[in-house]
């Protein structure tokens, strides 16, 4: 079941830096949103308190309507995918074992099964990948692994931090392209990180433009090229077509 | 008698001979009625210089010869070690000479008038130890080996010297080669140079079992010896006459324990029966047979006893063995069942204290990673104790632990502890973090990123450190014979304080094989904890000379 997020004046401090000032959005179940902004911008954080590898001085994160202060963290953790930039994949694990963990840590005894179906969803094969381990992967079919791992306990939502930012342009258009099947297929609530504009309009249903641990704006790309709310996402905007532009000319 | 010999303490291999057999067989009869009723065994034991290990063979083929199962512990550490464990009942009997008793344990003196009478001497330390240890002299052997100061005839004839007041006239121009010993006691060369104002030119710490060549070499001008040494004579050297009697007299004597005459009260008669038997020149005879004829210890004891008459007539015709002619492989040969026992005790030890160290310092490593803030200073301790000379180590343990197994496995262990707790450390807490990472937000417990994740990376490292401190062990089980441990620093600690390089060999070429082996095998086991994932890339690697393609 896809859960709704929701973050409600959350703030947070790293020592004297102040990370997230007050920071409030909404995800609507099964949709995509993605957090956009340079580094620094308090994107990250602000997601790793969904699943309390962070959690805030201040404000309410909820998942699903509930605080997720009220829940214990590692069951949370269970049921909430998460991608992150380099994979995280287990190096001594094969690539079957490691899409497996999280059905493992569930206890399920059909998770080999559940792996199975996750790798087929993200277009590796298991007769030709399953065995292999991670060094013996390409840095995209390594993420296509990462992605199923995600999914592979059908979780309400999942949290992806720029997880096609270390790839090259090839991969990285054809994990877009896996990644945006994927969410039509499973209607799962999707909350991505990237400092790339284009890919959060290509991907998102929402974007939320951050900038030093403030929402400068949030709503459809669409409205935010129509009206930007400040010169930072105009500024956004126009570096994202620029850079288009360039290509194209 | 072989079959529980790992529990006993290994026999140096000087005593390990043909024709102690003999002896012990044929005393076996009169054991079974003599004995006092008493199942346990005189330790007899010696500090690591050939006169001691000759003096304690003497003792223990006397007491045999009587009757007493002895066992033998040659060699023990220096004299506070020696003196530690006898003080405290771990052995029962050694050699020490009253001079050393009076300034290294007593750390006394006495008035000018009564310093140079032996007699005076002999019954002010009697009754002090006596008093303050319950420790007791039996009557002195009959000769003194106090220290001489010698150097070669030519630097005699070179600079005029015939006493140390001489030497002190011309020690600006001479280089001194000592014993750490010497160097360090007060009535060594810090009172020498208190007394007569000796300060050479510069002070090398020399090995006993090297400073007679030092000196003949020239690489050195003056040594300190022992007035009784066989090599004095053998290179014709000059000793320097005590003109203002600095040395008090040194003379010899069994020391024993307090148990020796509650339990065997019939051996101390039967070590009385040595008392003013061995003169000086007898014994620098005795010594010379040793040091520079080369012959076997046990020998030279059996003759010197027949001699005095009291070995009766059990004494057997004396055997070809230990002959000085025969070439490192010959020696090495003959002596393979006792250097195989060695080998086999010494693996013993080093796979008891490594296996309890790996026991600890893993889960200790493993702990501290969950700890971080109290890592570095609880490895960082572990590291001081490594920087603590083996020596020192073991002397500490003596008050605790007594002398023999125990002392040496807990050092050993001590030592092995750092290299295992440094490498798990280090090897769990830098295992890939993004896999430590993805396990945390996936929902891993701690325990399973411990386990699951941060372990099995880390294994190689472990295994490493393991390794290493395997091959330490292995170095530092041979210090272990200082404390009658037995293994093979036996023959390395007899052939040092014998001069005899090959019996230091038979024990050291084992050694280093025997950690060239621990370290093979460790390396097998090393392959076999490494990640699936690890072993494939290296096999891949080393078949096709590149990785595989993704």
């Amino acid at each position: 079941m896809p859960s709704s997020l929701a973050a409600r004046n959350v703030t947070h401090r790293f020592g004297e830096i102040v990370a997230l000032d007050g920071v409030s959005i909404e995800v609507a179940p099964g949709t995509v949103t993605a957090l956009v902004g340079e580094s620094g911008s308090g994107k990250t954080t602000l997601l790793r308190c969904f699943n309390r590898l962070i959690d805030p001085v201040g404000g309410e994160v909820l998942v699903g309507d509930r605080d997720v202060r009220g829940q214990d963290p590692i069951q949370l953790r269970r049921n909430i995918g998460y991608v992150q930039q380099h994979g995280g994949l287990l190096p001594h694990w094969r690539v079957l074992r490691n899409v497996a963990l999280v059905p493992i840590l569930h206890e399920r005894p059909d998770a080999r099964v559940a792996a199975r179906e996750a790798l087929e969803m993200v277009g590796l094969p298991v007769a030709q990948f399953g065995a292999r381990f991670p060094h013996e992967l390409s840095g995209g079919q390594r993420q296509r692994v990462a992605l199923a791992r995600s999914i592979a306990a059908t979780p309400g939502v999942i949290l992806l931090d720029e997880p096609f930012g270390a790839l090259d342009a090839i991969s990285r258009a054809e994990l877009q392209e896996v990644f945006g099947e994927l969410c039509r297929r499973l209607s799962v609530t999707t909350l991505l990180v990237t400092h790339d504009l284009a890919e959060a309009g290509r991907l998102a249903d929402q974007v939320v433009v951050m900038k030093k641990g403030r929402v400068e704006q949030r709503g459809p790309l669409r409205d935010l090229v129509r009206s930007p709310a400040t010169q930072y996402v105009a500024h956004l905007i126009e570096r994202a077509r620029a850079g288009l532009e360039a290509l194209l000319a | 008698m072989k079959g529980n010999r790992w529990i006993l303490p290994a026999f140096a291999l000087a005593f390990i001979l043909a024709g102690r057999n003999a002896v012990s067989q044929a005393d076996t009869a009169s054991s079974q009625k003599r004995a006092d009723g008493n199942t346990r065994r005189i330790a007899v034991a010696s500090k690591p210089f050939g006169e001691s290990y000759l003096l304690a063979e003497i003792f223990a083929q006397l007491l045999e010869s009587r009757g007493f199962r002895v066992e033998r512990r040659p060699g023990l550490g220096a004299t506070e070690i020696a003196f530690e464990a006898l003080r405290n009942g771990s052995i029962d009997v050694y050699p020490e000479y009253t001079g050393t008793g009076l300034l290294a344990i007593l750390h006394d003196s006495l008035p000018d008038s009564v310093a140079a009478d032996p007699r005076a001497v002999f019954s002010h330390v009697a009754r002090r130890f006596a008093d303050a240890y319950d420790v007791h002299w039996l009557p002195p052997l009959g000769f003194q080996n106090t220290y001489a100061i010698a150097v070669t005839r030519e630097t005699a004839r070179k600079y005029e010297l015939r006493t140390l007041t001489d030497l002190a006239r011309e020690s600006a121009h001479l280089t001194a080669g000592f014993t750490p010993d010497f160097i360090g006691r007060s009535d060594g060369l810090v009172g020498l140079s208190r007394v007569y104002g000796l300060h050479p030119r510069a002070v090398r710490p020399l090995a006993p079992a090297i400073k007679y060549q030092a000196l003949v070499s020239g690489a050195v001008d003056v040594i300190d010896g022992y007035s009784t040494d066989g090599l004095l004579a053998r290179y014709n050297l000059m000793t320097l006459t005590d003109d203002r009697h600095f040395f008090p007299p040194y003379e010899a004597a069994a020391l024993t324990s307090p148990r020796l005459s509650r339990d065997f009260p019939g051996a101390v008669g039967t070590l009385t029966l040595l008392s003013n038997r061995l003169d000086e020149p007898t014994m620098r005879h005795l010594n010379q047979r040793i040091e520079v004829g080369r012959e076997d210890v046990a020998r030279v004891a059996r003759d010197e006893l027949s001699d005095l008459g009291l070995l009766g007539a059990s004494t057997v015709a004396p055997q070809a063995g230990g002959s000085s002619s025969s070439g490192l492989w010959d020696y090495l040969v003959d002596r393979r069942s006792s250097i195989l026992s060695l080998a086999a005790r010494h693996l013993l030890l080093v796979a008891i204290a490594l296996i309890a160290a790996v026991l600890v310092a893993v889960p200790l490593g493993l702990g501290l990673e969950r700890a971080r803030g109290a890592a570095e200073p609880i490895i960082g301790g572990l590291g001081v104790l490594q920087t603590i000379p083996s020596i020192a180590l073991l002397a500490f343990m003596i008050p605790l632990l007594g002398v023999g197994v125990i002392p040496a496995l807990v050092a050993l262990w001590l030592y092995a502890l750092y290299p295992i707790a440094r490498a798990t450390y280090s090897g769990v807490r830098n295992a890939d973090p993004e896999a430590v990472a993805a396990g945390e937000a996936l929902g891993m417990t701690a325990a399973q990123r411990l386990l699951w994740v941060r372990l099995p990376l880390a294994a190689p490292i472990i295994m490493a450190g393991i390794r290493t401190a395997a091959v330490i062990t292995v170095g530092a089980a041979t210090l272990a014979a200082f404390i009658g441990a037995g293994g093979l620093g036996e023959p390395i600690v007899a052939g040092l304080a014998l001069a005899d390089t090959r019996m230091i060999l038979s024990g050291a070429l084992p050694a280093a094989l025997l950690a060239l082996a621990v370290d093979g095998v460790l390396a097998l086991v090393e392959r076999l904890v490494t990640p699936a994932h690890r072993r494939r890339f290296f096999r891949r690697q080393k078949a096709t000379g590149e990785a595989r393609p993704a």
